[in-house]
């Protein structure tokens, strides 16, 4: 008996402490920020994404016409956006500037007109 | 209409007969020597101030080329013969427009290529209706020229199928082999913020690598540029329709205006002469003039 109640004790106290360290992670885990952007023919909006440099990021997209792609090729990422779909990519800038995003999937007459900028702060 | 004529400069300035004389102790002869002319984005359809000749650019094209004081062997475009549109009924029509009005170019031989403009709302459908394939390979004279399609697909990729074929092509090739590439898009990565790339254009490069001699050809940026991947060359050429800027030089991509004062000024298309014994290629750029 002794030896089932010290069992379920050390359960117990492995769950507390499996627990604890789930809190623990969470709270060191960096808070994703969510930037919502809209494609469309032939924009990005915002157009302007303001990012700061370390801080991880999810950019989220949709298109509200045709497929497109954003690229932003400083950070070496890229995704489809897909008619119906929400594309997410996951960014922590590592580098403080102004860096051109563009359009890589041809849409159209304004394509080479589609793209916009990633503002990092440092 | 009088353009520079590279073979006239060299037999005027008396160093055209030591350019055809320097391949006669090899195995390919002077003989073989030959050039060829490369036109590239001409935009039929497109309208707008950077080009208020828009309709008369191609016709004045065609013209300089009929004025060669010698034929070339054949000539190419290299992409987005039209200018893009949403409606395909529209696409076919400037698809036929061109077809006419370069039907009127006096060389015997013709080939196309398509740009993003051309292929990529619709797949090359259209193109394919009116030019054939879109890519395919050609021999001539000695050179190996191979026709690669990065514009089919929208997202600027040449594609595993189109790459195996590639693969399955160089291998029947010699290692020496004397090989030009045509595409439209630049093979490396020349400037991806502004698409100026192919998804997968390192691929292609890694296959051609092995050969010794590979020089490719293209469209795309609207100027002549010139660049080395290893020991393959890429060179590409002026638009007839509107220059475009330096890689970078300014926030967007936007044409260069039209300069009253010097009209047609960056537009142009370009000679290149095949020297086979060398494997080389001497490259003349040419102007379109008012005249």
């Amino acid at each position: 008996m002794d030896a089932i109640i010290g069992r379920r004790a050390l359960l117990g106290a492995a769950g507390a402490l499996a627990l604890g360290s789930w809190a623990a992670f969470a709270l060191a885990q960096p808070r994703e920020r969510v930037i919502k952007i809209v494609a469309r023919k032939f924009s990005f909006s915002p157009a302007e994404i303001q990012l700061k440099k370390g801080e991880p990021v999810v950019l989220e997209f949709t298109t509200l016409d045709v497929m497109m792609g954003f690229k932003a090729t400083d950070f070496g990422v890229r995704t489809d956006i897909v008619p119906g779909q929400t594309s997410r990519l996951r960014i922590t800038p590592d580098k403080a500037g102004h860096f051109a995003f563009n359009c890589d999937v041809f849409c159209g007459s304004g394509h080479e007109d589609m793209g916009g900028t990633l503002i990092v702060s440092g | 209409m009088a353009p520079i004529d590279r073979r006239d400069f060299l037999q005027l300035a008396g160093i055209g007969g030591a350019v055809f004389a320097s391949g006669l102790a090899g195995a390919a002869s002077a003989a073989d020597d030959f050039y060829f002319v490369q036109l590239s984005d001409t935009h039929w359809g497109f309208e707008g101030p950077p080009n208020p000749d828009a309709k008369g650019t191609l016709r004045k094209a065609v013209d300089a080329v009929n004025a060669l004081k010698q034929t070339p062997d054949f000539v190419i475009f290299t992409g987005d013969l039209t200018h893009t549109t949403d409606d395909a009924q529209e696409r076919r029509r400037r698809m036929a427009e061109f077809r006419d009005i370069v039907g009127a170019i006096k060389v015997k031989t013709v080939r196309f290529i398509p740009g993003e403009h051309d292929a990529s709302l619709d797949r090359g459908a259209a193109f394919q209706e009116f030019f054939g394939p879109t890519h395919y390979t050609f021999d001539h004279r000695g050179v190996h020229f191979i026709v690669l399609d990065n514009v089919s697909d929208p997202g600027a990729s040449i594609g595993d199928a189109q790459l195996a074929w590639l693969a399955a092509d160089l291998q029947r090739q010699a290692k020496d082999a004397r090989i030009v590439v045509f595409t439209h898009r630049p093979l490396f990565d020349l400037y991806p913020q502004w698409d100026w790339a192919t998804r997968d254009g390192a691929r292609a490069v890694d296959l051609l690598m092995p050969h010794s001699n590979v020089t490719v050809f293209y469209g795309h940026i609207h100027q002549e540029h010139h660049h080395m991947t290893g020991h393959i060359a890429h060179h590409s050429a002026k638009s007839l329709i509107f220059p475009l800027p330096v890689a970078g030089s300014q926030p967007k991509r936007t044409p260069l205006p039209w300069d009253p004062a010097q009209p047609y000024r960056g537009l142009g298309f370009r000679e290149v002469e095949a020297e086979t014994k060398s494997a080389s290629y001497a490259i003349t750029e040419l102007p379109i003039t008012a005249a």
